[in-house]
């Protein structure tokens, strides 16, 4: 197992995914928290595939991009928001419309220009060698301000979370942190989508946050807990499609569900089993 | 010079008035019960007292210095909070976040306070468990405990006891009375029960899309609509 790891570890672009993934993971897992809860598991899901249109475009002009996808995703997210509180078209069809939209714009202008080769497969599932140097740095920094961040507003998140009518009527401004949190989650499915793919990223926001919700009974605990499980379940996802040549997202994804899995056998055991949130 | 004073206050949604007409005014430490029927536009006043919404004619007014994050509210519970993962003494806490500013933890004063009023509500013994696993009367305990962190002047109470049993809403009914005693915060609830607010209430402000009865509960006894819903037609 030490001598796997070792041998892993020579490979510098396989350290650059490691480090990258961990980052997003544990930045996905504080996130995902608060959109599970606050039902907005779907935004993330969304998001990503706004960010696989803004990187097909990125990549036909020749331009960098984590420069031309964030922007556009920061922008998709409030956008997303806007429509979830405005009820002429329901949050859930606004995230439809978006999401195939620009699953539609990406595929026409990858056809239109490089063709659909492999490349297309691996925007939409994730490659791990998709990250040179400068990604690292940039992700390094984007992820240490969104931990800091979360960090900070803890504990307003945690009240606009948990009951946004009172956090509103003692005069927290419920709007702005619903904003902070689309803006975060933004930044980390760009971020973490070249590795997991555009169609799996989502999957890092909301497994651990409900894995955890299987046996945790407070807030800090579920946070601690999610963290704790994506962190695990990322190197073990790693490590498994390096042994197996399997691709990295899906294994991850499927260390996942084990993880769910196993954690919802011993809430059964316990036998406090409780609704799916 | 009264805590709230109504001018011919209308409050409503989309253009549209759901509550027209109100006159009031309330003064520090009076104990309001808010009567009348489904889709009277209770908890629409409710909402315009805590500026959720602003009065689409007439003026609301506060006195004695009340600011906007001074007051305490124990809303109608939401569906997402049944299944919510949250310590009791987490929720607890987070009635502080108002008057916290940007600063990121709870102070030592505040976590004391927390936990005098958990004290005095009989719910120190449950500070580590799981709010979703409470009662619920239990719950509506820790809630009125966060709404009591959050002020000192004003307490906003939305249906408490609906879906209570009722020993828990004598209990609680009892519980809120006391405070309006002894601290001698207003409090202001919305209630659908006529006997114990008649019984408990200072003044009654009664409700109908407009305002059909305002004054104190003594009063109010007196009138044909106080004995119509007293006699046990209406939903007591």
């Amino acid at each position: 197992m030490f001598d796997v790891l070792v041998e892993m570890f020579s490979y510098p672009f396989l350290v650059r995914a490691v480090i990258v993934g961990a980052l997003v993971s544990l930045c996905a897992a504080l996130l995902g928290n608060s959109l599970v809860l606050k039902r907005y598991s779907m935004i993330g899901d969304g998001l990503s595939h706004v960010g696989f249109g803004a990187l097909a475009v990125a990549t036909a002009f020749g331009w960098a991009p984590l420069a031309v996808s964030i922007p556009l995703v920061v922008l998709a997210a409030f956008l997303l928001l806007r429509l979830s509180d405005n009820s002429k078209i329901k949050g859930d069809a606004a995230i439809a419309m978006i999401s195939t939209g620009s699953l539609a714009v990406g595929v026409i202008v990858l056809s239109l220009t490089t063709g659909m080769t492999t490349d297309v497969c691996n925007y939409l599932f994730g490659s791990i060698l998709a990250m040179n140097k400068t990604d690292v740095y940039m992700s390094m920094v984007l992820s240490i301000v969104v931990i800091v961040i979360f960090l900070l507003f803890y504990h307003k998140i945690f009240a606009v979370t948990f009951d946004e009518t009172f956090a509103r009527a003692t005069g927290v401004k419920a709007g702005g942190y619903n904003m902070l949190l689309a803006f975060l989650t933004a930044i980390t499915i760009v971020l973490g989508m070249r590795m997991m793919g555009a169609m799996l990223i989502s999957s890092l926001i909301i497994f651990p946050a409900l894995t955890a919700m299987r046996l945790c009974k407070t807030y800090r605990s579920v946070i601690l807990c999610s963290v704790v499980v994506s962190l695990i379940c990322f190197f073990i996802g790693v490590v498994v499609s390096y042994l197996y040549a399997m691709p990295t997202g899906a294994s991850v994804v499927m260390v996942n569900i084990l993880a769910f899995g196993i954690f919802a056998a011993i809430a059964a055991v316990k036998g406090k089993v409780k609704k799916p949130a | 010079m009264a805590l709230i004073t109504c001018h011919d206050t209308a409050f409503g949604y989309e253009g549209h008035p759901v509550v027209s007409h109100l006159n009031f005014s309330l003064n520090t430490g009076d104990y309001l019960c808010v009567m009348g029927e489904n889709g009277a536009g209770k908890s629409t006043l409710i909402k315009g007292i805590l500026r959720l919404i602003k009065p689409m004619a007439g003026t609301l007014e506060t006195g004695d210095g009340l600011l906007p994050s001074e007051i305490g509210y124990l809303p109608q519970q939401t569906a997402a909070q049944k299944d919510f993962p949250a310590g009791v003494e987490e929720v607890v806490y987070s009635g502080f976040l108002n008057r916290r500013g940007l600063r990121p933890f709870y102070s030592r004063a505040e976590k004391q306070t927390a936990a005098t009023l958990m004290e005095q509500l009989g719910i120190s013994h449950l500070k580590k468990s799981c709010y979703r696993e409470l009662s619920g009367g239990q719950q509506q305990r820790v809630l009125l405990a966060r709404a009591l962190c959050a002020t000192s002047k004003l307490l906003l109470l939305d249906e408490p006891v609906s879906g209570l049993d009722p020993v828990a809403t004598q209990e609680l009914y009892r519980l809120i009375g006391d405070i309006n005693h002894t601290t001698g915060i207003t409090i202001i609830m919305v209630s659908h029960d006529v006997r114990s607010a008649v019984e408990h209430a200072s003044h009654i402000l009664h409700l109908k899309n407009a305002q059909q009865f305002y004054g104190t509960a003594h009063d109010y006894v007196a009138t044909n609509l106080g004995q119509t819903f007293l006699g046990g037609h209406a939903d007591v």
